[in-house]
C-alpha cells in the first residue's frame, strides 16, 4: 500500500508539569526519506523524538507505525517497531569491541558467538559503506566511529526508522559528508530518516522534507527543494531575522593576551595542550576552531588558573601597566585582573552556575567575597540580577527562582550576561551558544561583537564553523593540543579551518579522544 | 487497543506546588502513619486510641514528662543543626556519635580534675568551649584527609565514632575508673553540673540560640554561601575563587564544635558523668531530623520535637500497657516513612492508566 506511512503521529502532546513540550503534533514519516526537524531550542523536537523511542511515553495522542496504533512504553518496545534512536551522547562500553557493543543487551542464548555477529556487523557495514571494523576497542575509536558504531548497533536491532539527535555536533565537515553520505545510501535502502539539528545548510543539503517545530507546536512541513533557509528561519522564529552577522574591523588592536609555549598534562600526564603559542588583541574575536577535545577547555581553564600549567608563560598587558604572567596565580586574582571567562559546559550547569540557586545567588558567585563583615551582600546582586534579565530577555519567574529549571537557553543568558556585566578586558566563551536557537544565538553573538568594540579581547570557542567564520576576526585553529594554524576569518573558507582541524595525525590521533 | 497497553502508573515530575497543597500531602501523610500505627496496636491486641493517648500522655501530659521530653529532644536539635551544614555542602557526616563523644570526654576531663580549681561559671564554660574544640579537632581529621587526598568521608566519620566510644570506653575501665571494678567514671562535682531553667538542664537555652544563629549563618553569611554553592558544585566554587578544601575543612570543624557543645550538654546537664553511650544513637537519629526538616534549623525544632514525643510516650507506652519496646520502634519507624516518603508525592505526580482520556 502505497499510501501507509513509516510512521505517523496524532495530536500528540507532552507536559512536564506546567509546560506543555508538545502540543498536540502531527507529523508523518515516509520510507525512503529523509525528515530534518527543525526547531529554536525548547521546540520539543527531542522530547518529541523521545516518544518515538520509548524514553517519554505521550500524555495524548497516538502513534501509528506502518498504519497501525501501537504503544511505545520501552526503549525495546520501539526496537520491536524497528525504530531506533542515536543519541548526541554515545551510549557505549568503553573496554568492548565495536562488536561487543552492537551484540550488548540482546537476546539470545547465554553464548556469545562472536563470529557471527562479526559476520552480520561486517555485513551492514559493507552494505552502506561505513567501514568499521567489528574488532576495534571502542576507546581506540574516534568521535565519528564511535557514531558509526551507535548507528549500526540501530541497524543490527532491524530498525528501519532512525533517529538521529544532532548527529553533526561532533564532526568535522569531512566527517559530516560521509555521516551524509551514509544516510543518502540508507534512504535508497528504503529506511525512514529523521535527523534534529539547527543547522540550515545541513537541512538544505540532506533532507528531502522539513518539519519545524515552535515551542511545542507543529508549523508545517515542506519540501526541501521548494523552501530557503531563510524561510525555514521564519518559520521556526515566527517572524524574520536577519542571518548575517554584523562584524566592524577591529579598532586599534592591541595584544592584551600573549599565550607563549602553553603545555599542560591531565592528571595522567597526557599531554593536552602542546606549546601553544597565540596572541589575542583587545578590539577583536579570536575564535577557536577545533573537534571537540582538542584542548579547548584545558586552554581557557589554564588562561583562568584552573588548570595546571606545565610549561610555557601567559602575558597578560593590562592597560597602562606592564605585562603581567598570569601562570600560577590563584583565579580569583585572575579574574580581579579583567580575566573573565564563560564556559558552557556540556551540561551547562557544570561550571560556573550553581542549579538550585536563582539568578541572585548566581550573580553572587562574582561578588560573594566584596565587602567588610560575615554577611553576604544580596542587595547588589540582586540589581545585577534584575539587569541582566531585563537586558538579555531572561525568561524566569523571579530572580530567585532556580537557575536549574530554566531552559537552556536562559541559563546561558544568566552565564554569559553575569562574565559580560564585570566589564572584563578579556572575555572568553566557549560554547557560549551551545544548543541555543537562532534568535538567543544572536542576542549572544552581538554582546560578543559589542564587547569587542569596547576593546575587549575577546576569544570565542565556537563549534559551528560557519557561525565563527561569520563572527570572528581571526580563527585559531586546535588540534590534539597543538595549534595547527591561525587563519583571517574574513578570507579563510570553511574546507580549509576544517582540514586544519584534522591536519595533526598519525601519532598525535590519542590525543583527540577526549 | 493503544489504550489497554499504556501502563498502569506512570510518574511524571511535578514542576510547582502551592504551599497550601504540599501542606495538605504532609498532613495526610501524618494521618496515614497515625491510622498504619494504630493497625499495629490493634494486631498486637492493644486499643489504639488508648495506645496514642497514652503516648500522648507520656511525654506531655504532666510537667514531668515534659521536661523529660525536652531533654530527648534537646540534643537531636543540637546535633542536627551540627550536620546541617555538612549536609548543605554534600559533606555525609555520620560521625556525629563520635564527635559528640569527643566533646563530652574533654568537657568531663575538666569536670573531674579542674571543678575545684575554678569558680563554677569559668568551669562551665572551659568545658563548653573545651568540648567544642574537642569535638570540632575530631570532625576536622576526616575533613582534612577528604580535602588533601580525597578520601570517603562517610567511611571515615563512621569509623572515627568507634575509636573515640573505645577510648571513653578504657577510661572508664581504667585511669578514669571510680569505685575499682565498677567500670563507672564518678558523678561530677554539682559545680560542673549544668543549672536547670524551668526544671530543664540550660542546655534547651544553648541549642535554641544555636538555632536562630545556624539559620542566620546559613543564609546570610558569606561561608553559609560558599557552603551551599560546594554542595551544587565543586567546580562553580573552585571558579569562583573558593578554596574548597578549606571551606570542607572549616564547616567540618564548625559541625564538630556544635556536636562536641551537644556532649558537653549531655555529659553535663543530663548525665552528669561520662560514659560510653553518651551520644546514645543520637547522632544517627540526628540525621534523620535535619533530612526531614530539609536542613532548615527551625523546622529541626518541631522535628526533634516530635521524635522526643514519641521516644518518650513509647517508653511510657512500654511501662504502663506492657507493650514491648520493639513495638515502639516500629511506630517510630512508620512515622519517619510517611514523613519521608510524603516528600515523593510532593516532588511527583502518579498518573493512571486511562486518566489522560477524561481530559482529552
Amino acid at each position: 500500500m502505497e499510501s501507509v506511512h513509516a510512521i505517523e503521529l496524532r495530536h500528540i502532546t507532552k507536559r512536564f508539569g506546567k509546560v506543555v513540550a508538545n502540543d498536540s503534533i502531527d507529523l508523518t514519516l515516509d520510507r525512503g526519506e529523509i525528515l530534518s526537524l527543525l526547531g529554536e531550542n525548547g521546540s520539543g523536537k527531542t522530547t518529541l523524538m523521545n516518544m518515538l523511542s520509548g524514553i517519554y511515553f505521550p500524555d495524548e495522542g497516538e502513534i501509528l507505525v506502518g498504519g497501525k496504533p501501537v504503544s511505545i512504553r520501552s526503549p525495546k518496545d520501539a526496537f520491536d517497531h524497528g525504530i531506533g534512536m542515536i543519541h548526541q551522547h554515545f551510549k557505549l562500553v568503553n573496554v568492548f569491541t565495536a562488536a561487543e557493543n552492537i551484540a550488548l543487551g540482546l537476546p539470545g542464548s547465554g553464548r556469545l558467538d562472536r563470529k557471527a555477529i562479526a559476520a552480520k556487523v561486517r555485513e551492514i557495514s559493507d552494505r552502506y559503506g561505513f567501514g568499521i571494523d567489528p574488532n576495534k576497542k571502542v576507546y581506540d575509536m574516534s568521535v565519528s566511529e564511535k557514531q558509526t558504531v551507535e548507528i549500526v548497533k540501530v541497524l543490527y536491532r532491524g530498525a528501519d526508522i532512525l533517529i538521529l539527535d544532532e548527529p553533526t555536533a561532533v564532526l568535522t565537515p569531512q566527517e559530516t559528508d560521509r555521516l551524509f553520505r551514509i544516510l543518502r545510501t540508507m534512504r535508497e535502502d528504503g529506511k525512514a530518516i529523521v535527523i534534529i539539528t539547527h543547522k540550515l545548510h545541513e537541512v538544505m543539503a540532506l533532507s528531502d522534507k522539513v518539519a519545524v517545530l515552535r515551542k511545542g507546536k507543529y508549523i508545517g512541513t515542506v519540501k526541501t527543494s521548494e523552501t530557503s533557509p531563510q524561510a525555514l528561519t521564519d518559520m521556526m522564529v515566527g517572524h524574520s531575522v536577519t542571518l548575517n552577522i554584523d562584524r566592524p574591523l577591529p579598532v586599534d588592536p592591541t595584544p592584551r593576551l600573549e599565550v607563549q609555549g602553553l603545555t599542560c598534562l591531565d592528571a595522567e600526564g597526557v599531554k593536552k595542550l602542546d606549546g601553544v603559542s597565540f596572541t589575542a588583541m583587545g578590539g577583536e574575536i579570536l575564535g577557536i576552531a577545533g573537534i571537540a577535545g582538542s584542548g579547548q577547555r584545558e586552554l581557557l581553564e589554564a588562561i583562568a588558573g584552573l588548570y595546571p600549567v606545565a610549561e610555557g608563560s601567559i602575558l597578560y598587558s593590562p592597560d597602562g601597566k606592564p605585562p603581567v604572567n598570569l601562570v600560577g596565580k590563584p583565579p580569583m586574582e585572575i579574574k580581579k585582573a579583567g580575566v573573565a571567562m564563560a564556559f558552557v559546559p556540556e551540561d551547562r550547569l557544570g561550571m560556573g552556575l550553581v542549579g538550585g540557586m536563582g539568578m541572585t545567588g548566581n550573580m553572587m558567585l562574582r561578588s560573594w567575597r566584596k565587602g567588610k563583615g560575615v554577611f553576604v551582600n544580596r542587595k547588589d546582586p540582586n540589581a545585577l540580577a534584575l539587569e541582566v534579565k531585563e537586558r538579555l530577555e531572561v525568561v524566569t519567574p523571579s530572580v530567585e527562582f532556580p537557575v536549574r529549571r530554566l531552559s537552556g537557553g536562559n541559563v546561558q543568558k544568566v552565564l554569559v550576561g553575569r562574565e559580560i556585566a564585570s566589564s572584563p578586558t578579556v572575555l572568553m566563551s566557549a560554547y557560549a551558544v551551545r544548543g541555543l536557537d537562532i534568535n538567543t544565538s544572536y542576542t549572544i553573538y552581538n554582546l560578543m561583537t559589542e564587547q569587542k568594540m569596547k576593546g575587549v579581547a575577546v576569544i570565542y570557542v565556537g563549534e559551528d564553523l560557519d557561525v565563527l567564520l561569520e563572527l570572528c576576526d581571526r580563527i585559531l585553529v586546535l588540534c590534539g593540543g597543538q595549534v595547527s594554524g591561525v587563519v583571517d576569518a574574513r578570507s579563510v573558507t570553511k574546507e580549509e579551518v576544517g582540514l586544519l582541524m584534522t591536519r595533526v595525525g598519525g601519532g598525535k590521533e590519542d590525543a583527540i579522544h577526549e | 487497543m493503544n489504550e489497554q497497553k499504556t501502563p498502569l502508573i506512570r510518574l511524571a515530575k511535578r514542576d510547582s506546588m502551592e504551599p497550601w497543597k504540599v501542606w495538605c500531602i504532609r498532613g495526610s501523610s501524618f494521618l496515614a502513619a497515625i491510622l498504619l500505627g494504630g493497625l499495629i496496636f490493634l494486631l498486637m491486641g492493644n486499643n489504639p486510641i488508648a495506645a496514642y493517648g497514652t503516648i500522648i500522655s507520656g511525654s506531655l501530659g504532666k510537667n514531668t514528662a515534659i521536661r523529660q521530653t525536652v531533654k530527648l529532644a534537646i540534643p537531636l536539635l543540637g546535633t542536627a543543626l551540627a550536620i546541617a551544614p555538612c549536609f548543605k555542602m554534600r559533606f555525609w557526616n555520620i560521625g556525629a556519635e563520635g564527635q559528640i563523644t569527643a566533646g563530652a570526654l574533654a568537657a568531663s576531663y575538666f569536670a573531674l580534675f579542674w571543678y575545684d580549681k575554678m569558680p563554677p561559671l569559668l568551669l562551665l564554660t572551659v568545658m563548653c568551649v573545651s568540648g567544642a574544640i574537642a569535638g570540632g579537632l575530631w570532625a576536622l581529621i576526616p575533613a582534612f584527609f577528604k580535602a588533601k587526598w580525597n578520601t570517603n568521608e562517610t567511611l571515615f566519620t563512621l569509623m572515627m565514632n568507634y575509636i573515640i566510644i573505645g577510648i571513653v570506653k578504657w577510661l572508664q575501665g581504667g585511669p578514669w575508673e571510680g569505685r575499682p571494678g565498677s567500670q563507672i567514671i564518678p558523678m561530677f562535682d554539682s559545680a560542673a553540673v549544668l543549672p536547670k531553667v524551668f526544671g530543664v538542664h540550660c542546655g534547651w537555652i544553648i541549642v535554641l540560640v544555636m538555632t536562630v544563629l545556624m539559620y542566620i549563618y546559613m543564609r546570610y553569611s558569606k561561608q553559609g554561601y560558599e557552603i551551599a554553592v560546594i554542595g551544587e558544585s565543586e567546580n562553580t566554587a573552585r571558579y569562583a575563587g573558593m578554596n574548597v578544601g578549606r571551606i570542607i575543612m572549616r564547616t567540618m570543624f564548625l559541625s564538630g564544635g556544635i556536636c562536641g557543645i551537644v556532649g558537653f550538654i549531655v555529659a553535663s546537664g543530663a548525665n552528669g558523668t561520662l560514659y560510653d553511650g553518651v551520644a546514645a544513637g543520637v547522632g544517627f537519629t540526628a540525621i534523620t531530623v535535619a533530612w526531614l526538616a530539609q536542613l532548615n534549623p527551625f523546622a529541626m525544632i518541631g522535628i526533634s520535637g516530635l521524635l522526643a514525643v514519641l521516644e518518650k510516650g513509647a517508653d511510657t507506652l512500654q511501662t504502663r500497657m506492657a507493650v514491648p519496646a520493639s513495638i515502639s520502634d516500629i511506630i517510630t519507624g512508620i512515622f519517619l516513612f510517611c514523613m519521608l516518603g510524603c516528600e515523593f508525592f510532593i516532588n511527583y505526580q502518579m498518573i493512571f492508566r486511562g486518566k489522560h482520556k477524561e481530559v482529552a
